[in-house]
């Protein structure tokens, strides 16, 4: 058994990852549903009752209900992964992107995600506050938007060979870049 | 009951997710900036299984579990709504480092400060649905 959490806690190569994604996938449609998260969101507004006043999410969120119990399963699998599945061992980003966050002032933590910028102490700075609110409120925009984000366009979408997941796709990429190469040098 | 199936999917996704560091905001800097391969291999290959796996279940017909054919995902025709929708979760994708599923991913994975990401996710979703009689689609 040790030998098998040891085994699965170290960091995961892409061939294993994307494999996996797929499978998950292969449940989903198996099971009758499809995969895409970012519906959640709406769902959420739809149970918070946006419904009664915005005919956009007066619809029967009942039937949404597994794919909240499937993200609730993934905040679970974030906690396992962290704890009886933590191998340890950093990281290992590209020494480029190391030295370019650098030149923007970012110092690479060996964490997740900068806690610079993503954490209690950050939020309760303008700054901190803007990147994690403003961010989140474009993501949730936009993925309603073009409906659908990386699992429902990228993956079933692409998947499916749907010519408008394509365009959403290569709209996530401007958007990536823009943000990347012109705003950060901006806002860091 | 007939939930748990869902909730252990989950847990395999958020899993894979986060073990393969697909949550980590220095991976999707490393992506847009070109410097690794890591996260086109993983989507990569996620969409060349899933399309043939796609086209089998089509193809010879596969059911689900209720006994019916799969749910595809069809979008409507257009380009406006995926190319300026898509434009602008690129932005957030690229500030927060992190699409829908690993930010809820990520408030598990010890990044709690992540559910105000979520949270605001959540009010964009709603002024979306507020505002898109006047948007482009």
């Amino acid at each position: 058994m040790n030998v098998l959490i040891e085994f699965v806690s170290q960091p995961w190569a892409w061939y294993v990852s994307g494999p996996m994604i797929a499978l998950v996938m292969f449940f989903l449609l198996w099971f009758g549903e499809r995969f895409g998260v970012s519906s959640t969101l709406e769902t959420l507004c739809s149970i918070g009752g946006a419904g009664k006043k915005f005919s956009y999410f007066n619809v029967d969120w009942k039937t949404e209900i597994w794919n909240l119990v499937f993200v609730t399963g993934g905040i679970i699998g974030g906690y396992i992964s962290v704890t009886i599945l933590d191998s340890g061992i950093p990281l290992k980003l590209a020494s480029e992107t190391k030295s370019d966050l650098l030149n923007l002032g970012i110092q690479f933590d060996g964490e997740l995600a900068p806690l610079s910028i993503f954490s209690w102490e950050s939020l309760a700075t303008i700054k901190g506050a803007l990147i994690m609110v403003i961010g989140g409120f474009l993501v949730g925009f936009g993925t309603r938007w073009a409906g659908g984000c990386t699992s429902g366009h990228a993956i079933s979408g692409l998947s499916n060979l749907q010519i408008p997941s394509l365009i959403a796709v290569i709209g996530f990429f401007i958007g990536g870049l823009l943000m990347t190469f012109l705003i950060f040098p901006l806002i860091f | 009951m007939k939930f748990i199936k869902y909730l252990l999917i989950g847990v395999l996704f958020g899993v894979t997710m986060t073990k393969s560091e697909v949550i980590s905001w220095y991976r999707i800097q490393e992506m847009f900036r070109f410097q690794s391969f890591h996260m086109y291999g993983v989507i990569g290959s996620a969409v060349g299984i899933g399309v043939v796996m796609t086209f089998l279940m089509k193809r010879f017909r596969f059911q689900t579990l209720e006994g019916v054919s799969i749910k595809e995902k069809i979008s409507e025709k257009g380009v406006y709504r995926y190319l300026f929708g898509g434009i602008v979760f690129g932005l957030g994708w690229a500030l927060t480092g992190a699409c829908p599923g690993p930010m809820y991913t990520l408030i598990g994975a010890e990044m709690p400060v992540f559910i105000v990401v979520v949270a605001s996710a959540v009010v964009g979703a709603f002024a979306y649905g507020v505002v898109r009689s006047k948007l482009p689609h």
